[in-house]
């Protein structure tokens, strides 16, 4: 079997197995269904509930994409801000870090309770998770610059905004890229926690409100089917990220290359 | 009527006067450096690693400022602003891996804004005359170390500059793809009426290549001798196997190690039995 085929087969093939010794166990021991639900009653759930479930994967979708936009043009603007001093990097990173550091679940009460409307509520706290990477990535990259490229830049007599397009943002870009990665699952988690902590008074319609009822109801078909779909988004938005690094970086950049060397 | 490559006047180009340099950490890195270059020299700068002799050629190219001394580039002055122009070759190839060779060679130009036609003009004939014309659209990464600072040297002469500061640009590269790299340049220094400043620690490399030799020696960084090597043009391989090279070869060994032996001195007395 070729590595390519190989790629996309042997995760599927592992998969496949779990799913079947879940389904044998679970029906072998004769588990109720309100403490391990067979992966083929998930299923079932997930059709059955999908107008439910679909409309709650939007509503947390949105808030996820909204987030990681709002972290990508702000972390973006703070690492170039950054990377223009050294004095107003020294000064800010602490603050930086220290945003990074605080568990959301402490202070997402305190936004919901600030800020009325749920949905921006929801949207700045899973920001406020998202924006780290693309920050400290994004001005690690604008300074890993080839000191010999930047003298090359000087010796012709290029201006600052010069530098600045034609050098260090090609330089950033596989750095934003893999600070891009790590941000897009965070936004998804930011938004499902802050969901959480909203409980029934956020939107009363995203994937934990349905989550958070289904616990409730014992419900946990639903629980796992909704779970399943959190993932799946998470998987997918990783998948866009990545192919948006891959034609970025394509032809260039050691991480892109395929084999052919 | 033909007049031959370098027969114009001889202007200095590069006035180094009692150049020092003492880096913050009190290193000393250049002691008291006076160095004349005229238009259509090609000088090398050979001495040992941590001479300083980058140094010097980073303060030629106003990459670096002097500590005390001054570095001054035409003073005699009958040249317009618009033909002083230098251009640097460093160690590695330095492109820029996300654009083609074509772009990377446009470079300098698209930094001073001429305009597309001409400069892509402009590029083509310099890739022309380092033998990449086949390659502009291939991505540094494709190339060979060689080839990559063909290219690297196209992008130096697409500006058609005066002055070429080049600083070990082949000490990286194996020796069959240096010594053809030795043999094109000195044809492009006499092609181009180029005045080059050439930084290397290969006695070999600096006879068959320069008109004249720096010897410099080590910490601080001073020139020991400087060396006219008065031998014709053009210098074909065979120049290599002539007893002539040899005897030029064995000079600089020697003054080298005279350099070296100096350093070296106290302390061979100090552990004498």
């Amino acid at each position: 079997m070729n590595v390519r085929a190989m790629r996309y087969t042997a995760p599927a093939l592992v998969g496949l197995i779990v799913l079947v010794v879940w389904h044998a166990l679970v029906t072998g021991y004769e588990v109720p269904s309100y403490l391990v639900p067979s992966p083929l009653l998930v299923g079932r759930t997930l059709i059955q509930d999908w107008g439910l479930l679909f409309a709650s994967l939007l509503v947390t979708l949105r808030i996820a994409l909204l987030a990681l936009m709002l972290a990508v043009v702000l972390g973006v603007v703070i690492a170039f801000v950054f990377v223009q001093s050294r004095v107003i990097e020294t000064s800010l990173l602490p603050y930086a870090v220290l945003l990074q550091v605080t568990p959301i679940v402490a202070i997402a009460p305190l936004i919901i309770i600030w800020v009325k409307e749920p949905t921006p509520a929801l949207v700045i706290c899973a920001t406020i998770v998202a924006l780290f990477p693309v920050i400290s990535n994004t001005s690690i990259g604008l300074r890993s610059v080839d000191p010999n490229l930047l003298d090359l830049f000087h010796l012709n007599r290029a201006t600052r905004l010069q530098v600045l397009i034609r050098l260090r943002i090609p330089s950033a870009l596989p750095y934003f890229f893999a600070g891009l990665r790590v941000s897009g699952g965070l936004a998804l988690i930011g938004a499902v926690v802050a969901e959480f902590v909203a409980g029934t008074g956020g939107t009363a319609s995203g994937l934990a409100y349905q989550i958070l009822q289904a616990g409730l109801q014992l419900n946990i078909p639903r629980l796992f089917a909704a779970l399943f779909l959190i993932t799946a988004a998470g998987v997918a938005i990783f998948a866009v990220i990545s192919l948006a690094a891959r034609l970025a970086l394509r032809g260039w950049h050691e991480s892109e290359l395929t084999a052919e060397r | 009527m033909l007049t031959p490559a370098h027969a114009h006047e001889r202007s200095v180009v590069v006035s180094a006067h009692a150049v020092e340099k003492v880096f913050a950490g009190g290193v000393r890195a250049l002691r008291n450096i006076t160095l004349d270059i005229q238009n259509g020299e090609f000088v090398s700068l050979l001495g040992p690693s941590g001479c300083g002799k980058s140094t010097l050629l980073r303060m030629i190219a106003g990459l670096l400022a002097p500590t005390s001394g001054s570095v001054r580039l035409w003073p005699g002055d009958n040249i317009g602003e618009t033909d002083r122009r230098l251009a640097f070759v460093f160690q590695q190839p330095t492109l820029m891996p996300w654009t083609s060779v074509h772009g990377n060679v446009r470079l300098p130009l698209d930094l001073t804004r001429v305009a597309r036609d001409r400069a892509d003009a402009q590029v083509r004939s310099a890739l022309e005359l380092v033998g990449l014309s086949e390659f502009g659209q291939a991505y540094p990464r494709q190339l060979s170390g060689g080839m990559q600072m063909r290219a690297s040297i196209a992008r130096a002469l697409v500006t058609q500059p005066r002055l070429l500061l080049m600083d070990e640009p082949f000490g990286a590269l194996d020796e069959i793809s240096r010594g053809r790299l030795d043999s094109e340049l000195r044809e492009l220094w006499h092609r181009q009426e180029l005045t080059v400043v050439f930084v290397t620690h290969s006695i070999y490399e600096a006879v068959f290549l320069s008109t004249r030799v720096a010897v410099m020696s080590g910490r601080p960084g001073t020139i020991l001798q400087e060396l006219d090597i008065d031998e014709p043009h053009p210098r074909t391989d065979e120049f290599r196997m002539t007893e002539r090279y040899g005897a030029w070869c064995r000079r600089l060994s020697a003054l080298l190690a005279l350099g070296s032996g100096a350093e070296e001195s106290p302390r061979s007395v100090r552990h004498a039995p």
